[in-house]
């Protein structure tokens, strides 16, 4: 058998030792004090994106950056081509609707098409839960999953994990209610992975319709209330409920969704005083959560999640290219 | 006629209890008797000495008629699922399928039990039957209108056919590609609770013991759904079951890292239905084991999971995969044989899958014991879609006879 005892504190690690993966697909494939090397590359960029008018870095100049969003998406497709170009990447968009690529060999004839293309890295979104990583096998270049059907979405709890990080100082003891429709959301699975490895409490929060069976296994405590899923929590984590699963098919309407687990100033009285509100967007105002919450100057972290996205987002460029790009101790 | 002796076997006889020394004598094409017999001056002498002598495999429920697949796997009868291009819901389809092995391979359709397979009208069972038909089948999908159900079982017992039927309960079934669990929502995919598999034979127990129609399920793979099969069965209920090897050895963990050959329907079920399938086979409750037979190339598997189509390539491993049970003491050989040969064929009405005098002239010689490693880049089969690859196993059949003739 070999050696499979985790270190508790991050292993005196340099260079690609430090991240020894070719792509980046699931935050299930990562060690806590990987995650945490994330992070801190991620706040160097975010620093940068604050402190200067001019952005530019130009590591990745000369470098081809595809965005292959097989899924419509507009906040996360911007978020990874500003990174790109921050870096000083070529940045191309391929926009593929669904129904260009409903066949298998189109998919995988995509994923050759671009490898063909000599791409340096590739970032991909699909509506199928597999599908970035059938790609990856592929193209010889880094793939970064922009998420994959209700799999992951590792950049997402990544700039999650680093808002928390910089509002919070940390994650041990830290409570996390994840609300809404777990069920169908890649962003809630990859935050509970990555959470629950950083030391946080983290609690599933969801009507029994939209709760996936075994949550446990994925690191969260389930709960069916939302008042008793709040009580006490340090962050509040909501998700965004698809309009197509309101009408009666796991919810009876909106209405009686947002009086059962919308975010109300009320409600989030129940959460600790100094509680963060937190939403990977779009928001549906007046459904999961309300205005007064996700406008609250203090306690919403809504746009610094997105402004963190930008700066993950670099951070994961840059890592992935380091071998190609010969970077010392990467190459 | 031509009369050949097979000796120095050892016969796996579905009717006998162990296996046993003795002679087949064949006529034609068909087995003139077995057992201690003196052979006759004029017969041509086998000597299958060091090998187990069988009946031909009869796979009960197969979606492709994939000759070499099946002559791999000693089966040398196989009953063709009504899920075609063209559904076989209709006489001429019918009698083209029976067509599509002979000579050396017989293929046994299952008429479509509605047009169409779209669960609303019957189909022309009758007819079908006349053209070769033996038996009625509502496919990959169970018939969810119980008023359309109760009318099939009734009409196909009137006509003496069993209807062979995929217990799933569509409604819970969904587009579910997993069942309910750990694996299913660590890799996101949409799932079903096991108990679909339950609701679906409940009802149609029901339908069965109102029509007193004969019906097959054709793949059981729940503790649940074994439990109710038990009690129909200790009623009096003319009720069988299968199950193919991939539940018997397989868990749902198999499909991490979205292994699309381990998608299939009904889905792998957890660690525990897994055992209870395992003890269904030991206490008697399982009838028959099939391959469930379903080539699929790159073009249908090598997409991301929930859009890979259901099914394995199981023809070639079916016999050495069930031989497990006999090396784990689940089941003797002989009675290995009655699941994979004599019931099947009892079901499909004809006359094989047994060592009487008057049945059809389909053995093999297996060797039960002959170690290879399952290749899905080298296999017989049409495809080589098989959850099992680079598994080690043990059991070929060396040598298969069909009517009479060596192939």
């Amino acid at each position: 058998m070999p050696d499979i005892t985790v270190p508790s504190a991050s292993p005196d690690l340099t260079g690609r030792a430090l991240f020894p993966h070719r792509h980046l697909l699931s935050i299930a494939d990562l060690k806590p004090w990987e995650i945490r090397f994330l992070l801190d590359e991620a706040e160097h960029w975010a620093r940068a994106n604050r402190g200067n008018a001019r952005k530019h870095d130009d590591r990745l100049a000369g470098m081809t950056q595809i965005n292959a969003f097989f899924e419509n998406s507009t906040r996360t497709l911007l978020s990874f081509e500003i990174a790109g170009k921050r870096l000083g990447a070529d940045v191309v968009n391929m926009h593929a609707g669904q129904s260009s690529v409903k066949k298998g060999e189109t998919l995988i004839d995509t994923a050759m098409t671009l490898n063909a293309m000599a791409a340096d890295v590739i970032v991909i979104r699909h509506a199928s839960s597999g599908a970035v990583a059938l790609i990856a096998d592929k193209v010889d270049c880094p793939v970064l999953n922009a998420g994959d059907g209700w799999h992951q979405h590792p950049t997402q709890a990544l700039l999650d994990a680093l808002t928390i990080r910089r509002r919070k100082g940390g994650f041990e003891g830290l409570i996390v209610a994840i609300c809404g429709d777990v069920l169908h959301s890649r962003v809630a699975r990859s935050n509970m992975l990555c959470l629950a490895a950083l030391g946080a409490q983290v609690r599933a929060v969801a009507p029994p319709t939209l709760m996936p069976p075994e949550v446990e296994m994925l690191g969260a405590t389930p709960f069916h209330r939302m008042d008793e899923g709040l009580e006490g929590a340090d962050v509040v984590m909501m998700l965004r409920l698809q309009n197509e699963r309101m009408d009666g098919a796991f919810i009876p309407s909106p209405r009686e969704y947002h009086m059962l687990y919308g975010l109300t100033q009320e409600r989030l009285a129940i959460a600790k005083p100094d509680a963060l509100v937190m939403h990977p967007g779009p928001m549906n105002r007046g459904v999961e959560i309300s205005s007064v919450v996700a406008d609250h100057p203090e306690r919403s972290a809504i746009t610094e999640q997105v402004e963190m996205g930008v700066a993950i987002r670099m951070a994961c460029l840059d890592i992935l290219t380091r071998q190609a790009r010969g970077v010392e101790g990467w190459a | 006629m031509n009369k050949l002796a097979i000796i120095n076997g050892k016969l796996a006889d579905p009717a006998g209890q162990s296996l046993g020394n003795g002679v087949v004598l064949i006529e034609g094409d068909r087995i003139a008797a077995t057992g201690d017999i003196p052979v006759p001056e004029d017969a041509q002498r086998i000597d299958a000495a060091g090998l187990v002598v069988a009946p031909g495999l009869v796979d009960l429920g197969v979606f492709a008629t994939d000759k070499p697949a099946f002559h791999f796997g000693g089966i040398t009868r196989a009953a063709l699922m009504p899920d075609q291009s063209l559904p076989l819901d209709e006489a001429g389809l019918i009698r083209q399928a029976t067509r599509a092995g002979k000579p050396d391979f017989w293929v046994h359709p299952i008429a479509a039990a509605t047009r169409g397979l779209k669960g609303t009208e019957l189909a022309e069972i009758g007819m079908m039957q006349a053209a070769g038909a033996r038996a009625v089948g509502t496919g990959r999908q169970w018939i969810a209108d119980s008023g359309v159900m109760m009318r099939v079982l009734a009409y196909a017992s009137g006509l003496g056919l069993t209807v062979i039927t995929h217990a799933e309960d569509g409604g819970l079934a969904g587009k579910a590609v997993a069942t309910s669990g750990e694996t299913a929502t660590r890799l996101g995919l949409p799932h079903a609770p096991a108990c679909a598999e339950a609701m679906a034979i409940a009802r149609d127990i029901m339908l069965a013991r109102v029509t007193g129609a004969a019906i097959h399920f054709r793949l059981v793979t729940t503790g649940a759904g074994f439990d109710l099969i038990r009690a129909a069965k200790a009623e009096g209920l003319k009720v069988s079951c299968g199950i193919s090897p991939a539940y018997l050895f397989l868990a749902d963990n198999a499909v991490t890292d979205f292994r699309t050959f381990a998608r299939l329907s009904p889905p792998l079920r957890s660690e525990d239905d897994r055992k209870a399938s395992i003890a269904a086979v030991a206490d008697g409750t399982v009838d028959v084991i099939t391959s469930s037979h379903d080539p699929r190339g790159p073009e249908d598997k090598r997409l991301p999971f929930a859009d890979a189509s259901p099914g394995m390539a199981g023809a070639e491993t079916l016999l050495a995969l069930s031989l497990n049970l006999v090396r784990d003491g689940h089941v003797s050989l002989n009675r290995l044989m009655t699941l994979l040969s004599g019931n099947p064929a009892k079901i499909l009405g004809v006359n094989a899958g047994s060592f009487a005098s008057g049945s059809a002239a389909d053995l093999i010689f297996i060797d039960p014991d002959a170690p290879w490693i399952v290749d899905s880049e080298k296999m017989a089969a049409q495809a080589g879609n098989t959850p099992f690859d680079r598994m080690p196993v043990q059991g070929r059949a060396r040598r298969i006879m069909k009517g009479g003739v060596f192939l």
